[in-house]
């Protein structure tokens, strides 16, 4: 098995083979920790999905861009979207319940202008919640997914304080109705994982099919490393902004007509 | 001058076990309460995803902060050589240790899976502060340890100076880690200032002599001990400059922060609208843990106890709500996503976050503090630390009864 070269993770730490025998677990119906129980599931591969024993590229940086013109007030499919696809049941209590992704309204206060967008993680390139995480259990892979490791998570919760984009949920109850493929846990942070799960099955996220599906298109997922990527070129020819850009952290969700 | 003999506290008087008793319950409910948010989960606290440092953070850090103060006795004795406070230092490395057991284990048993302990001791991301401190406790832990076995043991004796060197550097160390993690959250706008680190000094210095004045009185006194007043009166106007040198690098603090004007926003927050954590600022910090002990110290009398008894509650009182305000203060104000403009959404973008302790949080605080308190009692049970007498004439040659 080759080993990825991920820059962030702690040394001794490899995501790709602790997922590929994650998955091969999964596939076999085994408990991997206490409370984790994963089931067998059937796995969509097409063509473009990445081969379960080979590295995470990092010559790929995962992506989105939002043109948030096309985005409608009101309108919160991606969210959810999300919700269903990674097990986010509420339990009717929003100030501790899990949010991944949310839609903001934005109002100009000098014009009464307004605009909606959603936020969710930005899968920052240099993201602050993997600098203070004291596990490693916040880590960057490879191709810029930025993620949580559920089995090293103490639930210090300072990745929470850190991040910028107040991205991130703590696991406040118990949970039920897990989906097996996006393993939660009590007493952990979590946060949007991109979809990894789709996109190493060749697939783009929930929020962004949906938006694309059913309601204006504005959601745009594709590899920001790729010159010739759809989202490169619409990078390279329309003016996009990065939220709180004077950040300096590189997020890899980008907006555009923001 | 003679040598001071130290000796254990009899520990038979019903004073003892009465504060034994007091002290076990109070932990014992402080484990229950953390037994209870570990098994519902913390949403049965007043923390949620806007405010997720609540009450039980307040605690541990201001016990962690004020452990490396109470250090600072030993040192004023060992490392710059002032011999009334030689016979000080032993209770003084004692007391340290046990307010940093109390607050780290106030901070472990508030993270979401403090059954994961084991992770957090064997795994470490070097980049993180966070685990950095992990170190700088530890590490605190067996210096001082050290430190109180060469007090102790008189063939030691003479590497005291030098261990106290090196305890009272790593003190330092200690302190700034902790004031640091704070710095390091480059996008909460009430941390982001440079003096946070000589800030969270000047707080251990203060509210670790409060804490040591308040027991080294009360142990003399129940142990029957002779506590010289002008030792007190000393120890008084020593926290007296510790009380000013907080609220000079608070002014510098708030000072730099309104210096920067995207900062004006959480400055006001604080200052002037921001409620309870503006009353706990000005009522809490400034008055009463601030001008107030100072009042009380600088005042000359001849029975100072009293006084200094009460400047050293206030200054504890006041340091709790300086603490408060400064970690819920700093993230009820919300994150600035979109400067300049209103946002709104489901998740309380732009929106001040209400905090209310709950009471299993406060208890589980409690139950810090006395797990500090039990180590006190039964470290002097156990070993030498307490002085036989501390009264003027005993320790300090050059004290005269008329001064
Ligand atoms: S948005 Fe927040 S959680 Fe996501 S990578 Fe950046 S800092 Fe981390
Ligand atoms: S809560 Fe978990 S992921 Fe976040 S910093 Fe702590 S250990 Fe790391």
């Amino acid at each position: 098995m080759t080993t990825a070269s991920n820059d962030s993770a702690p040394e001794g730490f490899d995501p790709v083979r602790r997922r590929f025998l994650s998955t091969a677990a999964a596939a076999a119906g085994v408990a991997l920790a206490p409370g984790v129980m994963l089931y067998g599931i059937t796995r969509p591969t097409p063509a473009s999905a990445r081969p379960l024993d080979e590295a995470v590229s990092p010559t790929v940086r995962w992506g989105m861009l939002i043109d948030v013109n096309r985005c409608q007030e009101g309108c919160d499919k991606c969210v959810t979207a999300c919700a269903e696809e990674n097990g986010l049941t509420g339990h009717g209590r929003p100030r501790t319940d899990a949010q991944w992704i949310r839609k903001i309204e934005i109002t100009d206060p000098a014009s009464g202008a307004s605009k909606s967008l959603p936020v969710m993680c930005q899968h920052c390139a240099d993201p602050p919640c993997v600098d203070v995480c004291p596990t490693g259990a916040s880590f960057k892979r490879a191709d810029g997914i930025v993620l949580v490791d559920k089995h090293t998570c103490i639930g210090c919760r300072y990745c929470m304080l850190a991040c910028p984009y107040k991205a991130r949920s703590f696991v406040h109850e118990t949970l039920s109705d897990q989906k097996s493929h996006a393993p939660r846990g009590k007493g952990t942070v979590e946060s949007c994982t991109m979809c990894v799960h789709r996109i190493d099955a060749g697939r783009t996220p929930a929020c962004v099919e949906v938006c694309n599906a059913e309601a204006g298109g504005a959601m745009m997922f594709g590899d920001l490393n790729d010159p010739d990527s759809e989202i490169s070129k619409r990078i390279a020819t329309y003016a996009t902004t990065q939220i709180r850009a004077d950040l300096g952290l590189d997020p890899g969700v980008r907006y555009q007509n923001l | 001058m003679k040598a001071t003999r130290f000796s254990e506290l009899e520990g038979n008087s019903s004073g003892f076990w009465g504060l034994l008793l007091l002290l076990g319950a109070v932990l014992a409910a402080g484990l229950g309460a953390a037994g209870y948010m570990e098994h519902f989960g913390h949403y049965v606290t007043g923390m949620d995803n806007q405010i997720v440092w609540g009450m039980p953070h307040v605690f541990a850090v201001f016990l962690i902060v004020a452990a490396s103060g109470a250090l600072n006795v030993a040192s004023i004795g060992s490392v710059f050589g002032r011999t009334p406070y030689k016979p000080l230092g032993r209770l003084s490395s004692l007391v340290a240790i046990a307010l940093l057991v109390g607050g780290l284990t106030v901070l472990v048993l508030d993270l979401g899976r403090p059954d994961r302990l084991i992770v957090a001791m064997t795994k470490y991301n070097f980049k993180s502060i966070f685990a950095w401190n992990i170190y700088l406790y530890i590490g605190f832990l067996g210096v001082v340890a050290l430190y109180i076995w060469m007090q102790m043991e008189r063939r030691m004796n003479r590497f005291v100076p030098a261990a106290g060197l090196v305890a009272f550097v790593w003190r330092l160390a200690l302190t700034t880690g902790t004031g640091s993690i704070f710095g390091f959250l480059v996008a909460r706008e009430a941390y982001d200032s440079a003096v946070m680190a000589p800030l969270f000094i000047a707080m251990s210095f203060s509210f670790g002599l409060a804490i040591y004045i308040l027991v080294l009185m009360a142990a003399c006194r129940g142990a029957a001990r002779e506590l010289g007043d002008a030792l007190i009166a000393r120890l008084g106007r020593l926290l007296g400059i510790f009380a000013a040198a907080v609220l000079y690098f608070t002014i510098v603090q708030h000072l730099t922060n309104l210096y920067a004007a995207e900062h004006a926003g959480v400055e006001r927050f604080l200052l002037v609208e921001g409620g309870i954590y503006t009353g706990l600022f000005w009522g809490g910090q400034v008055v009463l843990g601030g001008l107030l002990p100072m009042a009380l110290v600088f005042r000359k009398t001849d029975k100072p106890g009293a006084r200094v008894a009460l400047a050293s509650m206030l200054v504890i009182l006041g340091g709790m709500a300086q603490v408060y305000v400064i970690i819920i203060g700093g993230q009820a104000y919300p994150l600035t996503l979109f400067p300049g403009m209103e946002v709104q959404s489901t998740f309380f973008d732009g929106v001040v976050a209400p905090y209310t302790p709950s009471l299993p949080e406060i208890v589980l605080g409690l139950g810090g503090m006395a797990l500090a308190g039990l180590v006190i009692l039964l470290g002097m049970k156990i070993l030498r630390f307490l002085p036989d007498s501390l009264a003027d004439a005993a320790i300090d040659p050059h004290h005269r009864a008329a001064e």
